[in-house]
């Protein structure tokens, strides 16, 4: 349909003169139209036709136009996407983010840190973000966190522990782009193991900890944390940067191409010194739910607790609770998640009959998946849920072990 | 796990700070560090502290001997110097099999930089997070590496190497006074003969940075791109909402474990290839 907007003068003269014949069977067709444009170009309103009866019988206008929206004929309400795509065709600069991307996507300090690229390359015209990543990917939003170009290096050794190997990629990557700045995340482990090393083979003192970041002085500065997080340490600004979480404000008004790099890069060839053997299995009931990965939850709606203490050891999940299933003593006071109890982190959190009261759902605001198995549907935890299943938890935590045990017996038969 | 012949373990100190008083005590990762070389059965332990020694480091240096180590080897800096030129001229002469660091110090830029330096230096391999060592071989090492939210990863290094520890690692022992009075501070003189490119990383002064108390982060302020009154209301006053998921209803319980069991897996936090 096309957006040129066709005026019928006639049909509006009609409508403006009650007396003419066709008047009652042109308004019969324009009655319900809320809002038209008049002869001047000025826009019209029905105001008899805006908004709904509500329960009580008073009219409501609900403005973001959903409701009047339902009644009406043919409102189109698009949401559209007011954020400016950039396209950059030959980049002349390049700046290297390095992303942890633990469990393949990006990170919430993954998009600060693209953030802070991408402010970085606002600094010089023609500076493409790269964002260079290891091992296999399943994020699908690299264009929208700011990412003009990716590299993506899928060899199965770096779903690994092997820093020497990324290291030779990244200084092949030196020799390929030479990169005004190199941008990695000061984790643990990931991005502030590798980011010391590339800072170490390029000879640069790099800047960790970085906290924030200033462009506007001739020369541009940081602030970085020292002394143990005791201190502050104003320095300039050096090619290898590794950044805290909320060092930038993610992307949020640009849209960028994330297209493959198409410059080759080949890394030299290393005699790995640090071999991985692979993770060892830590007692899941030994982690600090804090710190679990993997939560399996169980509310007022579980029956049969013996049955969740095994699913929970079979799945291999750090075991959580709502403060009801503690309060009727069925858990230790220590695994109860929420406002009163402990704020979890779980990637995953399998909530089994918790009805996710706001007390509940405060302490589960940062995990990543939720899972919800619950009888009532209309809940606030199914709401909240990534995957809800309705249904009886006993029933299907005890299918859920089932199977899991299937899966473990084959692997354990092919061995 | 006898080694064929005892393996040496440097361990390399440095006075640390309190954090509340800031007072110079034990650095916590290095006396982790300690505590593990310690811990090891049959092998040599090598305490090494680069450093500036006065009253005050003395104290917090000697609580180190107060664990169990008779003497450690000094090698004297002045204050601000760069100690890692006369590191690693000190353990090019000490020839350990291990060299054991703490992450990063208590104080100064604690950048966390020093270990891989110092690796870099000696042509090493070098591992950060560690939190055990399991076996020690000729010409290899077994060690547990801490990772985030609690896990354990087993990495096989060759030898040589540089080790720095995490804070997961063992907590060490307490300082005893008797024997740390009566442990010896080695003092060793020595001319560092630095690296020019290391030289010139190092060169604090020449640089123009500053140090000031941390100044409390600011937190970050929830950005409502709203276009209406109604819109930025209602993103104030947010309640859980649906999120978008997937609600299934009327699955047989076999059905519903397959649809959760297929989310688990793509998550990546149900390892099937682990036996009970
Ligand atoms: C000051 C204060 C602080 C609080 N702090 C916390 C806190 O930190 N943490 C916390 O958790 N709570 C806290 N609460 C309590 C909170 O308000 C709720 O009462 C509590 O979270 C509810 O727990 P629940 O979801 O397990 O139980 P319920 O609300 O009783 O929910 C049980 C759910 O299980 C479902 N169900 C029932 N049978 C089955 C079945 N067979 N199979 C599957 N599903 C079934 C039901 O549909 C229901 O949704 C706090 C309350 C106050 C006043």
């Amino acid at each position: 349909m096309s957006t040129t907007r066709r005026r019928d003068p006639r049909a509006e003269r009609i409508l403006r003169n009650r007396l003419h014949p066709l008047h009652l069977t042109l308004q019969l067709q324009h009655s319900g139209v809320a809002e038209w444009l008049g002869p001047n170009g000025v826009k019209r309103r029905n105001p008899h036709l805006v908004g709904f009866i509500g329960p009580n019988g008073v009219r409501r206008i609900d403005r973001s136009g959903a409701q009047s929206a339902a009644s009406q004929t043919q409102v189109h309400v698009t949401e559209q996407d007011t954020r400016r795509t950039v396209q950059l065709d030959h980049p002349d600069h390049y700046i290297t983010v390095i992303p942890d991307m633990t469990g393949g996507r990006l990170s919430a300090a993954d998009k600060d840190l693209l953030g802070l690229a991408q402010r970085l390359a606002a600094e010089k015209p023609n500076t493409a973000v790269l964002v260079v990543v290891f091992g296999e990917s399943k994020e699908t939003q690299l264009g929208e966190a700011g990412a003009d170009r990716v590299l993506t290096v899928a060899d199965p050794l770096f779903q690994q522990y092997s820093p020497e190997q990324r290291l030779a990629w990244l200084l092949a990557l030196e020799q390929a782009l030479q990169p005004d700045y190199w941008l990695l995340p000061d984790s643990g482990l990931g991005g502030g193991d590798l980011g010391r090393r590339l800072a170490v083979a390029l000879n640069v003192r790099a800047a960790t900890g970085l906290w924030q970041v200033n462009l506007d002085g001739d020369m541009p500065t940081c602030v970085c944390r020292a002394a143990a997080a005791t201190q502050d340490l104003l320095r300039d600004l050096p090619r290898v940067l590794l950044a805290l979480p909320e060092c930038a404000e993610p992307v949020s008004e640009t849209r960028h191409e994330a297209l493959e790099l198409d410059i080759p890069v080949s890394p030299a060839a290393v005699n790995p010194a640090i071999e991985d053997l692979g993770a060892v299995a830590v007692d899941p009931a030994s982690v600090a739910l804090a710190e679990a990965e993997f939560i399996l939850s169980g509310g007022n709606g579980v029956r049969d607790w013996p049955g969740f203490h095994q699913a929970a050891r079979v799945l291999g999940a750090t075991e959580g609770a709502s403060r009801v299933a503690v309060d009727d003593g069925f858990m230790p006071r220590d695994r109860q998640v929420g406002a009163t109890g402990t704020w979890v982190t779980a990637r995953v959190y399998l909530a089994v009959g918790i009805s996710g009261a706001i007390q509940h759902l405060q302490g589960i605001q940062s995990c990543e998946k939720v899972i919800s198995i619950n009888t009532d549907p209309g809940c606030d935890m199914v709401k909240r849920a990534d995957l809800a299943v309705i249904g009886d938890a006993a029933a299907i935590l005890q299918a859920l072990t089932e199977k899991v045990g299937q899966l473990k017996q084959e692997v354990r038969d092919v061995a | 796990m006898l080694p064929d012949s005892t393996a040496r373990i440097a361990v390399l100190l440095s006075v640390g700070q309190h954090p509340l008083t800031a007072r110079p005590r034990r650095a916590d990762q290095d006396a982790r560090a300690l505590e593990l070389a310690l811990q090891l059965p049959g092998v040599e332990v090598l305490p090494v502290h680069a450093g500036e020694l006065n009253d005050q480091n003395e104290t917090a240096l000697r609580s180190y001997l107060g664990m169990g180590a008779s003497a450690l080897k000094l090698l004297p800096a002045a204050e601000g110097e760069d100690v890692l030129p006369l590191l690693q001229q000190g353990l090019r002469d000490l020839q350990p099999d291990l060299v054991l660091c703490g992450k990063r110090a208590e104080h100064g830029e604690s950048s966390g930089l020093m270990p891989y330096l110092l690796a870099q230096s000696l042509g090493w391999p070098v591992i950060s997070g560690l939190v055990e060592i399991e076996r020690l071989e000729a010409g290899h090492a077994t060690v547990l590496q801490a990772l985030p939210r609690g896990q354990r990863r087993r990495l096989r290094v060759t030898l040589p190497a540089v080790l720095a520890m995490d804070d997961a690692a063992p907590a060490a022992r307490q300082s005893a006074f008797g024997p740390a009075r009566r442990g010896v501070l080695e003092v060793e003189q020595m001319v560092a003969v630095a690296e020019q490119g290391l030289a010139n990383l190092n060169n604090l002064s020449v640089l123009n940075w500053q140090f000031q108390p941390a100044r409390k982060r600011p937190k970050r302020l929830k950005i409502i791109k709203a276009t209406s009154a109604r819109d930025r209301f209602k993103a104030a006053a947010a309640k859980a909402e649906s999120s978008g998921g997937q609600v299934l209803q009327g699955l047989t319980p076999d059905a519903a474990a397959e649809t959760i069991l297929k989310m688990l897996r793509e998550e990546g936090v149900m390892n099937s290839t682990h036996g009970d």
